[in-house]
């Protein structure tokens, strides 16, 4: 075909696939015990036992970082669950149906989508409490706006296509016509949404970690790790560098592919 | 008697107020007969057909009358039961064969939609269905084109793949809404021709919307003419065609370019 490679899908997709990889395996393996402390290896720096060194508490950064882009990534994910599958239903049959119920989700989306998600998150998890479960769940529900919002666009605007009308006109069902008929249709712009949201999930686990209502001691995150890392700046640099490096890899990787979608798919 | 429409009045209500769109329209269709709706942009057919289809919107037109498709009112029906009536004994096709397939759906999927629907057939003969409905439109080697996606076909064909998945059911009645006026001259006589087979061979009564009385008269053995809501004439076509007795199917007709019924020279300017 000739077409001209798609550096942003590539690079993406090789970060993402790197970060994805690096985090699925600090679920299940990690050189060292992330939290067994150790006195004599206290701030050493990078060396062969210990490629990125040790923290104050002398606890190997590799194995932490490794075990902190896991609970990252799961929690991401997890938040990303929530958020996606409830956006897309209700945005499906707001976009769909209209109406008044359409006009009231909305303005309550409205409502949520106005404060910023760290501060509405601190706010839940004042009320149930921190931990991972809660931190998933609070962001998952704050998530469910965005996408209710975007998969709504889209479903309003596939409505009244001469298709669908078709389909409608040959007896078709509603919830065949939303998910079989329209939702196809609207990948292409969930999918770079799904991209982005990954990154807020990403970065807002890693706020709220590092305000310290996130992930509990002595389980960690990318987020929390950065946060007690930055007494540490100055004298122990690698013990911020490494999971934030992660982190913004994370990230960068799922901006890309996001990007590299909607190239692709504005092509075709 | 397949559809009797007696005294059909649609009433659209806008932001602006209320318009009559359609007023006093009757019309009575016998089983395989094909008839043409015919008038200007306006004239009110299309809001005709979508009335008997049931494709107004509830709340904002009011349709009175009767419409007796098969014995049933279609009008006094709830959305289940037109549900029953749509694809299975009444189909349509659209004008914009462009936009009126999904672009994510392949063509058999989409042909077979209907088999899903309303009846419980197993994969195997929803797909032979499908394949025979695809030949009866006229599509050259159903086989190859049942796993097309519709980018990959033209709008002669798009529009072939429309008439085959309005005929999957083999409906008694198709009401076909300007099915040529998007396509090219020759690509229209093919389509006309496919109509008119399905018309003969199969018995599907066709009611044939269009601006066009060459179009219609192509197809149909009666025709309606309608102005601004109103029937203003009907009979058989032919009679219309070349006795017209209304000023404005006068007007319809002149409004057609032709070949040598102009002046000397206005076509060729």
């Amino acid at each position: 075909m000739g077409k001209r490679r798609n550096w942003y899908l590539t690079l993406g997709l090789v970060l993402t696939g790197l970060t994805v990889g690096f985090g699925a395996l600090g679920l299940v393996w990690t050189p060292y015990s992330p939290t067994a402390p150790s006195a004599a290896d206290r701030l050493a720096g990078p060396s062969l036992a210990h490629p990125f060194g040790c923290d104050h508490m002398g606890r190997d950064v590799l194995s932490r970082t490794l075990s902190g882009a896991g609970a990252t990534l799961s929690i991401a994910l997890a938040v990303l669950a929530i958020g996606f599958v409830v956006g897309v239903v209700i945005g499906a049959l707001c976009g769909y149906y209209g109406g008044v119920v359409d006009a009231l989700v909305m303005r309550v989306c409205d409502a949520v989508a106005a404060f910023p998600s760290v501060l509405l998150g601190l706010v839940v998890i004042a009320v149930i409490g921190p931990g991972k479960y809660n931190v998933i769940l609070a962001l998952g529900v704050l998530f469910i706006p965005s996408f209710a919002r975007l998969t709504r666009g889209e479903f309003l605007q596939y409505r009244d296509r001469d298709f669908i009308r078709a389909a409608r006109l040959m007896g078709v069902g509603g919830l065949r016509i939303l998910f079989r008929h329209i939702l196809p249709n609207a990948w292409p712009v969930l999918l770079s949404g799904l991209s982005i949201g990954f990154n807020n999930a990403v970065l807002a686990e890693a706020s709220m970690s590092y305000l310290g209502i996130g992930v509990i001691p002595p389980d960690t995150s990318l987020g929390r790790m950065v946060s007690e890392a930055q007494s540490y700046f100055v004298t122990a640099p690698w013990l911020v560098l490494f999971p934030a490096l992660v982190m913004i890899l994370m990230i960068l990787g799922a901006g890309l592919v996001g990007e590299g979608v909607r190239e692709r798919m504005g092509e075709g | 008697m397949l559809l009797e429409v007696e005294r059909l009045r649609v009433e659209l209500h806008t932001r602006r107020g209320s318009v009559t769109a359609v007023e006093d329209f009757s019309l009575a269709l016998e089983q395989g007969e094909a008839v043409g709706l015919v008038g200007e942009s306006g004239s009110g057919k299309t809001v005709t057909a979508h009335a008997l289809m049931g494709l107004l919107p509830r709340e904002r037109a009011e349709v009175t009358g009767r419409a007796v498709f098969d014995g049933a009112d279609l009008l006094a029906m709830d959305r289940a039961q037109l549900r029953q009536v749509q694809g299975r004994q009444l189909s349509i096709v659209f004008q914009e064969p462009m936009t009126s397939l999904n672009p994510t759906m392949r063509i058999g999927r989409q042909v077979e939609d209907a088999l899903r629907v309303h009846t419980g057939l197993d994969a195997g003969a929803r797909r032979q269905r499908a394949l025979e409905a695809m030949a009866l439109a006229g599509l050259p080697e159903p086989e190859g084109l049942y796993r097309c996606y519709p980018h990959q076909l033209s709008g002669g064909m798009r529009q072939r793949v429309m008439i085959a998945a309005a005929l999957v059911l083999r409906p008694r009645l198709l009401i076909a809404d300007e099915p040529t006026t998007a396509l090219d001259v020759t690509i229209q006589a093919q389509i006309l021709d496919t109509l008119r087979r399905i018309n003969r061979q199969e018995g599907t009564a066709i009611l044939l919307i269009s601006h066009d009385l060459g179009v219609v008269r192509a197809l149909c053995g009666r025709v309606v003419v309608m102005r601004q809501g109103v029937i203003v004439e009907q009979g058989r076509v032919e009679d219309i065609f070349h006795r017209p007795q209304q000023a404005y199917t006068r007007q319809l007709l002149e409004a057609r370019p032709s070949w040598g019924k102009g002046k000397e020279g206005q076509g060729h300017g």
